[in-house]
């Protein structure tokens, strides 16, 4: 259980609420779980709770208190009824699959996480734990196969809970799907844009000249330039990096897949991107596998996970044409 | 992924589509998916094949892979990362080839066993085992002529095959015939849906001194739908399915079980030349002894004759005192079987009715003789009941 804890970050805080007092209440049931008074926590939400008791942020962590307590029916109904409420939302998802786990039922947290990413395909918190879930998974069926008994399989589980619910702030989803389908609207005049953006690389063919060799060079600049504009929330300046042909994580149209990112992208109040130990392995002359450890730090999410990009010499710049995470 | 789980798929040859599919069919169509990378497909046909079949293992092994392969590369089929008995994951490796190369590797229509000769008439059905396959095929006897119907996966000998004494764990080599029925009720679970032991050691095991005895064709355990190739201590083990599918075809005393090293296919027209040539032979015998002239008979038995403790000596002088003081004999030979002996060279069983008379004594029986050639010539090397 200690590494439930493990990517941890600040509750969102709902910025758009109509009640000052609910967010108050849910922002001090939010430091009070920090703190690890569970007790206080949970009384302090249960009072947001009975003022508004659909609000989902409040819902939400409710249900990491309990999740915490050990309550585990509990936090499992809230989680269930919020995926019920708000399918569009991967996080209860993400929380009831850590839950399943820790319960050794990895066929019902896996189905969990496999809906978490077909909410949300870059959702990495999801796809490393599905990792390891399908790890499990193997594992159990290895055991089946080979006559094990893997009764003890529970207990190594190091699922990530999620800690904060990412999706609009709004306290119903009502709310939030206007402002997530008035997105596309703003985007559409903005295709022009990526063109300024691609500015940011030009400074690569500084190298030109050099052999293949520094073709690696350029492209951790690419790397780099892709992790600074989502930093930045350049949400147009990020989408530049993805070649035309990339393939989208969930086979899903490049525009519907553009309009999730940037959703992803602006929600966050500050995001940051660390690049850490990347491996470049060319495939080729303008072909090339980057993996790298993805530090992905907002007020909302906390994500350290192995990231992989498939990228391809377009020009002068290089783009992602796949990318995978875990 | 692919690479791993297409290290057991030996080629490319699409399979027959069958009425009722058997975890074994099911499973090539798990491995056809992934060989056309439709893994989502393949994991999806897996799960279904277990849901059926919760008790085959090897179905568990692929799954196995299939999810793994979603969080990380595979390293090698049965990507199994915990210490386990090299026996048993290998055991599981070996079931899936065996599987899958039975079913790529079919015999053409027109092959036919080189070992079965002749089968007579009330001979509905021949069992032949490949130990190579680690399969056991079934062949019905369509006008004297071995038709393959069916085959299955079997179980050998942990030590394999070419057994000689009591405990090696080997499956024996040879031609032998069902002598039993052993119904589910009279076993343990050990032994499934059944048993039908076969006449191991023969007459020829005997004389070759080979010991151990107990050798049956029997099914598995409920909670297993089949063991590894080569796990039985000397037995043919079948999954339940598949010996009650094989019970159906057996007549006690008659269905012959031919276990060989692999078995040797072989076009129509020289197995007809064989059978013709042992034919003439056992024709020629038959009328040389009508003859009473007993030097002609005697001509027909190997120097290295031996049976019921006499050798070719022994044997001439007891046929001349008989067979002189006859004023006449007939010999009839009906429901006449043939079949080549598997690993010896030149090997014939030869099994029929004798419908013996003579001026002095009438008798009928069945009779076994091993015949072989030597030079150009047919000889009887064993003769005795069978």
């Amino acid at each position: 259980m200690l590494s439930l804890a493990a990517r941890m970050a600040g509750i969102v805080c709902a910025l758009a609420l109509a009640m000052p007092a609910l967010a108050d209440d849910v922002q001090d049931a939010a430091k009070l779980l920090k703190a690890g008074q569970h007790k206080q926590a949970l009384e302090r939400v249960n009072k947001a709770l009975a003022a508004k008791p659909r609000d989902p942020q409040a819902r939400f962590l409710k249900g990491l208190i309990l999740t915490e307590q050990g309550n585990s029916k509990e936090a499992i109904e809230i989680f269930t009824k919020l995926t019920q409420d708000y399918p569009e939302l991967p996080e209860p998802y993400n929380n009831l699959a850590v839950i399943y786990a820790s319960q050794g039922q990895y066929d019902k947290a896996r189905a969990s996480l496999e809906q978490s990413i077909r909410t949300h395909p870059s959702y990495a918190t999801a796809y490393e734990n599905l990792g390891d879930v399908y790890a499990k998974l193997a594992s159990q069926a290895y055991d089946k196969a080979l006559q094990i008994d893997s009764s003890n399989a529970a207990a190594k589980n190091k699922l990530s809970l999620t800690r904060e619910l990412v999706g609009r702030p709004g306290s119903t989803v009502v709310a939030a799907a206007p402002k997530e389908a008035a997105k596309p609207e703003a985007a559409k005049p903005e295709p022009a844009k990526p063109e300024p953006a691609v500015e940011k690389p030009k400074p690569a063919p500084e190298k030109p000249a050099a052999p293949a060799a520094d073709a690696s060079a350029e492209i951790l600049k690419a790397v780099n330039g892709w992790a600074q504009a989502w930093s930045k929330k350049d949400a147009d300046g990020y989408l530049s990096y993805y070649a035309k042909e990339f393939k989208t994580p969930g086979g899903e149209a490049r525009d519907a897949w553009e309009k999730t990112r940037r959703a992803r992208i602006t929600a966050p109040k500050s995001i940051s991107v660390g690049v850490e130990a990347a491996k470049v392995t060319m495939n080729g002359s303008d072909r090339a596998t980057v993996t790298f450890r993805q530090n992905y730090r907002s007020d909302v999410l906390k994500s350290n996970n192995r990231k992989t990009l498939v990228m391809v010499r377009a020009g002068e710049r290089w783009q992602i044409v796949e990318e995978k995470s875990g | 992924m692919r690479a791993a789980l297409l290290a057991v798929v030996l080629g490319l040859a699409s399979l027959a589509a069958f009425a009722a599919p058997t975890p074994e069919d099911r499973l090539s169509r798990v491995f056809e998916s992934i060989e056309a990378n439709r893994l989502d497909e393949a994991m999806t046909r897996v799960d279904a094949l277990i849901r059926e079949y919760p008790n085959f293992r090897l179905a568990y092994l692929v799954r196995g892979d299939l999810l793994l392969a979603r969080a990380r590369p595979l390293q090698t089929f049965g990507n199994v990362e915990k210490t386990v008995p090299f026996e048993k994951i290998e055991g599981l490796r070996d079931e899936a080839h065996a599987r899958l190369r039975a079913l790529r590797e079919r015999p053409a229509e027109d092959r036919l066993p080189r070992s079965v000769l002749q089968l007579h008439g009330e001979q509905k059905h021949v069992l032949m085992v490949d130990s190579r396959r680690s399969r056991l095929y079934v062949f019905a006897n369509a006008n004297g002529r071995p038709k393959l119907i069916a085959d299955y996966y079997v179980t050998l000998g942990k030590n394999g095959i070419d057994k000689a004494r009591q405990g090696d764990q080997k499956t024996p080599v040879g031609v032998y015939h069902v002598t039993a029925n052993l119904p589910r009720k009279k076993l343990t679970d050990f032994y499934g849906s059944g048993a039908f032991p076969i006449n191991y050691p023969n007459e020829w095991d005997r004389q070759q001194g080979r010991g151990g005895h107990g050798i049956w064709l029997h099914g598995v355990p409920r909670e297993v739908y089949n063991r590894a190739p080569r796990a039985s201590d000397g037995c043919i083990v079948l999954s339940n399915p598949d010996l009650e599918a094989v019970g159906q075809h057996v007549q006690v005393g008659l269905t012959p079980v031919i276990i060989a090293d692999e078995i040797e296919w072989s076009d129509a027209a020289d197995v007809e030349k064989e059978r013709a040539a042992l034919a003439a032979a056992l024709e020629q015998w038959r009328t040389d002894w009508q003859s009473r002239d007993t030097e002609r008979y005697l001509a027909h038995y190997s120097s290295r004759f031996a049976a019921s403790g006499q050798n070719l000596a022994a044997w001439s002088a007891h046929k001349r005192k008989v067979n002189g003081a006859k004023q006449w004999i007939k010999v009839g030979l009906s429901r006449v079987a043939m079949f080549r002996y598997p690993r010896e060279r030149d090997f014939v069983v030869v099994t029929f009715d004798q419908d013996y008379k003579s001026s002095g004594l009438s008798n009928v029986m069945r009779k076994r003789q091993y015949w072989v050639k030597e030079g150009a010539a047919w000889k009887i090397i064993y003769e005795g009941s069978g």
